[in-house]
């Protein structure tokens, strides 16, 4: 754990010596709050709650967060800093738990800093303060379903542009999979019952539940799950690189 | 003590066999120079004993560490510079050998203590607030060199330490590795044979992923055509070497770049007798060498084979 603690704190660095950190905290919370107040009609809807402010970040974060997670690694390998990297006595799984880890952890600096709409919707009226902390989490569960499948798709390439594109492109698909969009061409060449399985892992679904304030274990295990799922993948990416 | 023990290391790229059962052992206080053509083999060896590549078979044993399945403890007595020394250029100098010092798993008083030990010994105080990115080559290469050395290890493995470099740099660099030769193990590869000569005492020449040779520069140079013949500077070269190839004692003669070299036949003394020859002649010799055989030549030798048998 020490060690995972060594790399977040140099993860860390890399976000705040340069643009990437202010950047991405900016952008999160311009682009959040402005769909909050425009496109959401925080003000007109005349409900004490944060809804308008949560429905927009499933957008935010499909380019937000494979533009953080588009360098994990395709960075380390392009320029040769994956050599050094993975010859310090640090194992696989800290180095990719600690980069993992530091990038959700900017992500969720960036949520706790929308405090003031938080603070604004308490002044004018008198929200359900547990439904607010259920979409935090939900939203923080989200990005990090977001960026596992960054990471992975990051090892796989030395590109980074070709890993923006795909994790896009991979979040996209993940995010839609419960709507017809998704559903009808897997449905135009697979059974029914797979239909029904894609449809169930949904981000959109998922989330929007946890964003109305119901917190279901099927959608925290489902989260969890996958997270689980991706990082391994990356880690079991890292290892074959190493015998390839 | 230290060790390296590398047992049969073979390594495959799909179906390129870029390293072929290279077997080898070193101990402390040895500086052990890898030299061979580009793509021979040595950074995929190196790849290897750090343990950054798998080996296709074969295995290495760092102190005792096997590679394959005790990684992180042969990790731990290694220092690596990677080829071309790669770093992360956005951090500052002084964070970055703290990250490395701290993933070594120093406590943060001994990583502050052995940032700043590290930085005097490589002259880099002065740029430890500096980013990566905005330092010159040398710079660079001492600040890879620093982050192999932070934790004093045993075991020193350092992929071409000086290309790029200018002489000056080069010659610190040496140096430097020459001042920690004593009981370190210290693995160089290199196309520099003059830094072979000076550095190491023992020489593995890789050539299409086989160890082609293994000796002291020494022994390498015996191998060389060049070993026990003699070169002259002389006023009237085709007469002398007319005159030379009829001793018993020489083999054949070359002239090239104004100079005669008598190579020997192996019978008697050929200094003696090439001695007595330009006193009886009474010709003006300005320069007179006895060669000790040349480094290049062997290694000219065993590429030039390689690629006429590829």
């Amino acid at each position: 754990m020490r060690k995972t603690n060594v790399m977040i704190k140099k993860e860390w660095m890399a976000y705040f010596y340069t643009p990437i950190a202010p950047l991405f905290l900016i952008i999160f919370l311009v682009l959040s709050s402005a769909l909050t107040f425009y496109v959401g009609g925080f003000y007109e809807r005349e409900i004490a709650d944060l809804e308008p402010f949560f429905q927009f970040h499933p957008w935010i974060y499909l380019f937000l967060v494979p533009a953080i997670g588009m360098r994990l690694w395709s960075e380390e390998y392009r320029s040769g800093s994956a050599e050094l990297l993975l010859t310090l006595p640090l194992s696989t799984w800290e180095v990719v738990l600690g980069k993992y880890l530091a990038a959700l952890g900017l992500i969720g600096l960036g949520l706790l800093l929308s405090f003031p709409i938080w603070i604004t919707v308490n002044v004018l009226g008198d929200p359900d303060n547990g439904v607010i902390l259920g979409a935090y989490l939900g939203s923080l569960l989200m990005a990090g379903a977001f960026l596992a499948i960054s990471a992975a798709i990051s090892a796989t390439t030395s590109n980074q542009v070709v890993a923006f594109i795909g994790s896009c492109a991979i979040c996209f698909v993940f995010l839609m999979s419960g709507m017809p969009l998704v559903l009808d061409p897997v449905g135009q060449i697979f059974p029914q019952s797979w239909v029904d399985v894609i449809s169930q892992m949904s981000f959109l679904v998922h989330y929007s539940a946890m964003a109305r304030g119901i917190l279901d274990l099927k959608s925290l295990v489902y989260f969890l799950g996958l997270i689980g799922v991706l990082l391994t993948g990356n880690w079991a990416m890292i290892e074959l690189r190493k015998a390839s | 003590m230290a060790s390296i023990l590398a047992q049969s290391l073979t390594r495959c790229y799909g179906r390129t066999l870029a390293v072929d059962h290279v077997s080898f052992e070193v101990d402390g206080g040895t500086v052990l120079g890898f030299l061979g053509p580009n793509g021979a083999g040595k950074s995929t060896t190196m790849k290897m004993l750090t343990g950054y590549l798998h080996p296709t078979s074969g295995t290495a044993l760092i102190n005792g560490h096997d590679i394959r399945t005790a990684r992180r403890q042969a990790h731990q007595v290694l220092g690596y510079l990677p080829e071309g020394a790669p770093l992360y250029s956005d951090m500052r100098v002084g964070d970055f050998l703290a990250f490395v010092a701290a993933a070594r798993g120093l406590g943060r008083a001994e990583v502050r203590e052995s940032v700043g030990a590290v930085a005097e010994r490589l002259e880099l105080t002065g740029v430890l607030k500096q980013s990566i990115g905005t330092l010159s080559k040398g710079f660079g290469r001492r600040v890879g060199i620093a982050q192999a050395l932070i934790h004093d290890p045993p075991i020193l493995i350092l992929d071409e330490p000086t290309d790029g470099l200018d002489p000056i740099q080069k010659s610190q660099v040496r140096r430097l590795i020459q001042e920690m030769a004593e009981q370190k193990i210290i693995i160089i590869s290199t196309h520099i044979l003059e830094e072979v000569e000076i550095l190491c005492h023992r020489v593995m020449i890789i050539a299409h992923g086989k160890l082609q040779l293994d000796g002291t520069p020494a022994d390498v140079r015996s191998r060389s055509r060049y070993a026990g013949a003699l070169s002259l500077v002389v006023d009237q070269p085709q007469t002398v070497a007319s005159k030379l190839s009829g001793l018993a004692e020489v083999k054949n003669v070359e002239f090239r770049a104004g100079k005669l070299t008598a190579f020997p036949s192996g019978q008697g003394a050929l200094a003696t007798a090439v001695q007595a020859l330009i006193q009886s002649e009474g010709w003006v010799v300005r320069e007179f060498h006895l060669e000790s055989g040349r480094l290049d030549d062997v290694f000219a030798n065993i590429a030039g084979q390689d690629e006429a048998n590829a």
